[in-house]
């Protein structure tokens, strides 16, 4: 016997489940009156700083089916490269933006889609820059732990280039996995972000 | 202090696989590249903060913040606890968020199939952050077990969701409450996506007598378990070598 050490273990993780959005988003599957907006779906308002960008996309099974029943979290710093968390220690992030945001694919198409803000560079541990992205954050019925991964920008290819966490992608070919491609629709830079939860375009998943 | 360091790695053999063909769901959403370990950046040891001002006075109260023309049918209970570290410390300002079937093993959403009758008085979902000390509580009446479309004749034990946000993005987490003593948390498929006996235990929240309101709600208490975080003292030893 050897003495104990004073650690506990992290409580396992159980799958979201199907109907993971009377908890989140009540008010999107009917549950009205319990509380009045549900969290997370508007990131942006009049003061927010920074350039107006739309996130959209799906999330597909081994199958190549979208799913329907995806709830997507999102998480990114402002348009000057500050989180706004207690965490964070490098200056006071932009008040009009908390970077958060939640929304469940749709229940006909399975699309999510974003409101936001391009976020600035923050970085890396050893003080190197890493290109701009987003936290993404999946759950849904059959992931038993939800899915964490990132969202680069198509039109940062510089910054791409050097960014020490897409440099640790052995595998080159699955980088572009990463890299939601930008469009204009309505006059707003859009950006396409489809996950592939398995199979050949199987999107990189991190440990983080 | 040990609020700056990075997380301990998540232990993969503690939690469920992603690939556990007995949850036949998880199949086709299973990734098969392995994932790639990422010593923690600033934007996973930051997450978001929530104010007990988005917060309700009725959003931990599931046995009224539903209610229309009386108390939801079922036994009422308290599930309290509280939310600590790996470190055992307290996690406050921690934002859970949970739902459930009614007493009758029925959810409250338009994809539900079950036959079981609806409660015109029971919403199913409700909210709480943790206070100073990692603690919460709410109120509630036990949900009931129910049948889902897997095997034939699978059934879910009793259970009760749980999302929670710690202080870092890296603790994000969503898992699920039984409870003590019901023998259907063993035959369950989804359960058993955990390969261990004691994690799984973890999830079994006790019956607590000495916390049941008497002649009102049995107690259940319920500690939930996030990452730690390393400490910065040995953090900046080794960096020093
Ligand atoms: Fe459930």
């Amino acid at each position: 016997m050897v003495q104990k050490l004073p650690f506990l273990k992290e409580s396992p993780s159980q799958t979201a489940g199907p109907y993971v959005h009377i908890g989140t988003n009540p008010n999107w599957v009917e549950i009205t009156g319990v509380w009045n907006e549900d969290l997370g779906l508007v990131l942006v308002g009049p003061e927010t700083k920074g350039e107006r960008i739309v996130i959209k996309g799906r999330v597909f099974d081994g199958a190549g089916d979208p799913l329907k029943d995806a709830l997507i979290e999102i998480w990114q710093a402002d348009a000057a490269g500050l989180y706004n968390s207690p965490q964070e220690k490098r200056g006071k992030a932009d008040p009009s933006f908390v970077g958060w945001g939640r929304q469940p694919a749709d229940g006909a198409t399975g699309e999510y889609r974003f409101e936001t803000i391009k976020p600035g560079r923050v970085p890396y541990k050893d003080g190197r820059l890493m290109a701009p992205h987003i936290t993404v954050w999946i759950v849904a019925r059959g992931i038993n732990t939800g899915l964490h991964t990132r969202l680069y920008f198509s039109d940062e290819e510089a910054a791409n280039a050097e960014c020490p966490v897409l440099a640790r992608i052995a595998h080159k070919a699955r980088v572009p996995t990463l890299v939601a491609t930008r469009t204009e629709e309505n006059g707003l830079p859009t950006y396409t972000f489809n996950i592939h939860i398995q199979g050949e375009k199987e999107t990189v998943f991190f440990d983080i | 202090m040990t609020d700056n360091g990075t997380f301990y790695q998540r232990d993969r053999n503690w939690h469920p696989p992603a690939f556990t063909p007995t949850y036949k769901t998880s199949i086709l959403r299973s990734p098969q590249q392995p994932l790639l370990s990422l010593e923690n950046t600033i934007s996973e040891l930051t997450g978001p903060v929530f104010g007990h001002d988005k917060l309700g006075p009725l959003d931990n109260d599931l046995l009224r913040n539903f209610a229309k023309t009386g108390d939801p049918i079922g036994q009422r209970i308290v599930v309290y606890g509280r939310v600590l570290d790996e470190n055992a410390r307290p996690v406050p300002g921690a934002l859970l968020e949970f739902w459930q079937a009614n007493a009758g093993g029925r959810y409250r959403h338009k994809k539900e199939t079950y036959l079981a009758a609806i409660d015109p008085n029971f919403g199913g979902c409700g909210r709480v952050i943790t206070d100073e000390e990692g603690r919460y509580w709410f109120r509630t009446i036990k949900p009931g077990a129910y049948p889902w479309p897997n095997g034939v004749n699978d059934w879910r034990p009793a259970h009760i969701h749980f999302s929670v946000f710690g202080h870092a993005f890296a603790q994000r987490l969503i898992t699920q409450m039984y409870f003590e003593g019901d023998p259907m948390i063993w035959q369950d498929p989804i359960v058993a996506t955990i390969p261990d006996k004691a994690a799984i235990e973890q999830l079994v929240a006790a019956l607590d007598r000495q916390n049941t309101l008497p002649m009102d709600a049995l107690a259940y208490k319920f500690d939930i378990v996030l990452r730690g975080r390393r400490s910065t003292m040995f953090e900046n030893r080794m960096e020093g070598n």
